[in-house]
């Protein structure tokens, strides 16, 4: 038996899809779902959605589901999926655009607190750490 | 042989063994390292979205003042140092209009950035300038029978247009390290993860990592594991306690910077080595081998 799924969106190809992909550099629509950048993920453990789902709603324009996610700043981007991406698509980019989709909006929805960190354990670390934090975290 | 260094903020502070080492063994290598002047943060992390040219302004900055040392290109050791400064720089070189837009930003500065330095990382330049034989000749203290895995993280191996040796593989510190003496292990996680900057809020994800590479390391039955970026060394070393708490077989094991066993066996002293600035202390160890 032959199955047909048609996908419409009238989100699809829209204003969110065209942003994240002038952001990013990339062309979503290249994705074919190997799976190959989930599959090297050292963060994959962590996240709720995998990289190569993320992948996908972002093709389908699921902008609030996508931006609600824990993984988009759970990737860290050490640019394992990118590299190994045979359609050279730069997932860490995409995921990038994402994330500074959410600290770009009016809430600024910081997510790191540094308030929330006591002065030792703030001086415990190295300044490499707490400035790439801030860097990737807030806006 | 002169050369412009760029030390970065960690290793003035946390990482300053990683400092020392790098000058006094460079200078055991008859090479003198003069520390850029006005140097400033490297950008620590590239920012990835193509909008993000205000990100650029600290690395292009950098560049600029090193062509205010009358120089057309510098080393730096930190892997985030070298990597932001090096992606910046690719990026700059191949958009004009976002240069043009940095430039204009930075108009009190008399020197224009035009793409005419060159980012160096201290291996590459140990490995296509000294030469791995050379660098040989200078051992007074081989490290015979030391067993080390060489972990390269994320910085130094991708994106591959910075990667100066392969992707997936890469061997420039096992041949260095083989080089003084050494015996490298063979370290399948040599390229993963360690963290990152989780660190500062998710330590749970950082003591995953630090148990998956250092067990790694210690499966292979290395006695330690040498780093070249001040984030990782951090990470494996000082979280090596919520990794044991994460898994009571958790083996520790010291993590040192590679300029620390170049240092080591060119015979520097303890000022150059600064072994009091680690959480694990490689001292007992390098001892079982007769290293110290």
């Amino acid at each position: 038996m032959n199955t047909t799924l048609h996908i419409s969106s009238p989100r699809f190809g829209g204003t969110f899809v065209a942003k994240i992909e002038q952001v990013s550099g990339q062309k979503l629509l290249a994705c074919y779902q190997c799976g190959k950048c989930s599959a090297g993920c050292p963060m994959a453990a962590h996240m709720d959605v995998l990289p190569n789902r993320i992948i996908r709603m972002a093709q389908l324009g699921m902008e609030k589901q996508l931006l609600a996610t824990r993984a988009i700043w759970i990737c860290v981007s050490c640019m394992t999926c990118n590299s190994r991406c045979p359609k050279d698509i730069r997932i860490a980019e995409v995921i990038e655009a994402l994330r500074q989709t959410v600290l770009g909006t009016v809430n600024r929805d910081d997510q790191l607190k540094i308030q929330a960190l006591s002065p030792e354990a703030i001086g415990a670390l190295p300044p490499i750490a707490l400035i790439s934090a801030l860097r990737k975290q807030t806006s | 042989m002169k050369l412009i260094y760029y030390p970065g903020c960690t290793l003035k502070n946390q990482a300053r063994n990683f400092d020392v080492s790098t000058i006094s063994s460079m200078a055991k290598l008859d090479v003198e390292v003069e520390e850029l002047a006005r140097w400033n943060c490297c950008g620590t992390v590239h920012a990835l979205g193509s909008d993000n040219i205000m990100n650029r302004v600290a690395p292009v900055t950098n560049l600029i003042r090193v062509k205010e040392a009358q120089a057309s290109e510098f080393m730096t050791t930190c892997a985030m140092c070298y990597n932001t400064l090096k992606r910046a720089n690719i990026d700059v070189k191949k958009r004009p209009d976002a240069l043009a837009t940095i430039n204009e930003f930075l108009y009190q500065e008399e020197t224009k950035y035009q793409g005419d330095v060159d980012v160096l990382h201290l291996l590459e330049f140990l490995r296509d300038r000294i030469g791995f034989d050379k660098l040989a000749e200078k051992v007074k203290k081989p490290l015979a029978g030391l067993r080390v895995a060489c972990y390269y993280g994320c910085l130094l191996a991708r994106p591959k247009e910075v990667a100066f040796d392969d992707v997936e593989n890469p061997t420039i510190m096992e041949d260095l390290i083989t080089a003084l003496g050494a015996t490298p292990v063979q370290f399948p996680l040599k390229t993963e993860c360690c963290g990152a900057y989780h660190t500062v809020d998710k330590p749970e994800i950082i003591a995953e990592r630090t148990d998956k590479i250092m067990g790694s390391a210690h499966e292979e039955q290395a006695d330690l594991v040498v780093v070249s970026c001040p984030l990782c060394a951090f990470n494996l070393d000082f979280r090596q306690d919520d990794a044991r708490r994460l898994n009571p077989d958790f083996y520790h094991l010291p993590v040192l910077y590679f300029t620390q066993l170049m240092a080591l066996a060119f015979g520097c002293d303890d000022t150059a080595l600064r072994f009091d600035l680690h959480h694990i202390d490689p001292r007992p160890t390098l001892a079982g081998r007769g290293l110290a």
